[in-house]
């Protein structure tokens, strides 16, 4: 029996990430820059199957995140669950998230993308809200330090990019995902083709939420101790949108080769000098828009080497 | 009853002046189907243009308005030239929205090197210094004044589109591009010319932003470019009337929640903009519905 390339080719990719993380701690000492590096592989990954394959850019993406991290600190907190199932049940939260907001779908390009950054706007401000203080601890944040494991943490965010890069390789190749590109191309003569439009788009959406809502779990479990800007700040929006265009959308590995490329870039020269690395990241946007809309992978296709 | 009152005048005033921060994005955004994602980082450029004239220079901020113009120009005629690159791409709308947001990075990243991340306030009393009081509200002259530049504003964006051969073909651009292009009207020069305009406004408006919400820093500018979407959405996108009543719209909604609930105040710019976008996703004035 042999197996199929798409198959081979999405085994060697997953396992390349898992054995590059894996080592990558017995080389280079801070894990938890590592870790932040994982969140952001994750989170242009997660958008990438929103964005890649559908056309929606979730410039609210972030709101995902915060969701997630929030609905599993507060579980930590309140019940006594083991922290690995607090952090899927904020994944689930994400997809709860996900489906209220899943009418914005019926909106196209910039508006869906506002309508979007409104809603996490709308979350962010109740989680902060002075008033819901006794709930969400407010602006004060929360303390979840008491399962504090930064090991566990890094392997359970390497799991997650893991599955967001399995679900990419799922919509590259799958039947649905040729349904959903279709779609993405022209969504009246996919529908006239008998695939089911609204629901592609909608499990789609409700897959990248849970990987945002994922990812912002093990995040704040890592953190320990966070303040709602911590997970609701549109940079992780833009951040990973500009990972994600980096690498190119559409792509398994795009997203992955961007967001390592940029967050070891920005470790190693950002942190110091914010301001003129956020010059930087918006020339890179402007650049990539104009000269390259199709992000750095696009070079090899271009040359007739295929990506997966 | 006074504090009613309190929130209707102050709405008023706060919404006139929102539909004139708003009015440049929706005249991008009609003329040329672009979304200048940037655009609260030109009304912040126009603030901090009007810093710099009254702090280091001791003129008076007004003065900002003509510099917000100059601005314009000088910013608007090199940046203009990505436009029609944009436009002969796969998907304009989009990637308008991806590259306006990277220029939006770089403009903020400058203020932030330039000013510093404080925030900076202008001279209270440079617009006057008392008050004008109307069904025994009373609201300091900056909050009339910016008012007043908001209606002239629009006067003069509603006279443009009227009176002149220019406006014509805005307009004639605005309903149908191809056959404007078809009859003749230099679409690039008529679109470059709105999209000057476009950011003139935004600085225009930057140079009160600071009095109606008491100082400007560099990380508002996406604030003021959400809201300016809501304000712009809420009316109807590409219609600048619309603007107008997206702007009362949103002006007396904020203060009625400042009025009775200060902390859910900072919700009422996104509430309005989901609940009208999924409702009536045309606006309040638009007359079709796009279809999605």
């Amino acid at each position: 029996m042999t197996v199929k390339r798409p198959v081979l080719a999405t085994a060697i990719t997953l396992a390349a990430i898992a054995a590059a993380f894996l080592v990558a701690p017995h080389f280079y000492g801070n894990r938890s820059l590592l870790l932040s590096m994982l969140t952001f592989v994750a989170l242009a990954q997660g958008l990438n199957l929103l964005y890649g394959f559908t056309g929606y850019l979730p410039f609210g993406y972030v709101g995902f995140f915060g969701a997630g991290a929030y609905a599993t600190s507060l579980l930590v907190l309140h019940t006594g669950i083991p922290v690995l199932a607090c952090v899927v049940l904020g994944g689930a939260a994400a997809v709860l998230v996900g489906l209220i907001l899943g009418p914005l779908l019926r909106l196209s390009g910039a508006y869906f993308s506002i309508a979007n950054l409104a809603a996490s706007q709308i979350l962010f401000n109740i989680v902060s809200n002075q008033d819901l203080s006794s709930i969400t601890g407010g602006p004060y944040g929360l303390k979840i330090d008491k399962v504090y494991n930064l090991p566990a943490a890094y392997l359970s965010m390497l799991a997650v990019v893991l599955i967001a890069t399995a679900l990419a390789a799922y919509l590259r190749f799958s039947r649905f995902g040729l349904g959903i590109r279709a779609v993405k191309q022209d969504a009246t003569s996919a529908a006239m083709a008998g695939i089911d439009v609204v629901r592609g788009r909608l499990i789609v959406w409700l897959l990248s939420a849970a990987i945002a809502g994922l990812a912002g779990g093990v995040y704040a479990w890592s953190l320990s101790v966070f303040y709602p800007d911590a997970v609701f700040t549109l940079q992780i929006s833009v951040f990973a949108i500009v990972f994600a265009l980096f690498g190119g959308v559409g792509t398994v590995i795009g997203p992955v080769v961007g967001a390592v490329v940029l967050d070891a870039l920005y470790n190693a020269v950002g942190i110091s000098t914010p301001q003129y690395f956020e010059f930087i990241y918006g020339a890179l946007i402007v650049l990539l828009v104009l000269f390259l809309p199709n992000g750095v992978m696009s070079l090899l296709t271009r040359r007739g080497i295929r990506v997966i | 009853m006074s504090l009613l009152e309190y929130a209707l005048v102050g709405g008023i005033l706060y919404g006139v002046f929102f539909a004139l921060v708003a009015l440049g994005l929706n005249l991008i955004f009609g003329v040329m189907r672009m979304i200048n994602l940037a655009h609260g980082q030109f009304v912040l450029l126009g603030g901090y243009g009007a810093y710099l004239l009254s702090h280091d220079l001791h003129l008076n901020p007004i003065y900002g308005v003509p510099l917000a113009v100059l601005g314009a120009v000088v910013v608007g005629i090199p940046l203009y030239t990505v436009v029609p690159r944009l436009q002969k791409s796969s998907d304009p709308e989009m990637l308008s929205f991806i590259l306006f947001f990277g220029v939006a990075l770089m403009i903020d990243a400058v203020l932030t090197a330039v000013f510093g991340a404080d925030q900076r306030s202008l001279p209270q009393d440079a617009f006057g210094a008392g008050n004008i009081t109307v069904l025994g509200q009373a609201f300091p002259d900056s909050w009339w004044v910016a008012a007043g530049v908001s209606v002239l504003a629009a006067l003069g964006l509603y006279l443009y589109f009227t009176r002149t051969r220019l406006g014509f073909a805005t307009r004639a651009i605005m309903a149908n591009r191809e056959e404007a292009l078809a009859t003749g009207i230099d679409v690039q020069r008529v679109s470059a010319i709105a999209f000057i305009m476009g950011i003139a406004l935004a600085g225009i408006a930057g140079v009160f932003v600071p009095y109606l919400l008491g100082s400007i820093s560099p990380d508002i500018g996406n604030e003021l470019t959400t809201t300016s979407f809501a304000v712009i959405i809420i009316g109807s996108l590409g219609n600048p009337l619309g603007t107008i009543v997206g702007g009362l719209v949103f002006g007396i909604g904020t203060l009625f929640m400042q009025t009775y609930f200060p902390s859910w105040s900072n919700l009422v710019p996104y509430a309005l903009l989901i609940v009208i976008v999924l409702i009536k996703p045309a606006g309040l004035l638009g007359r079709t519905v796009r279809t999605a």
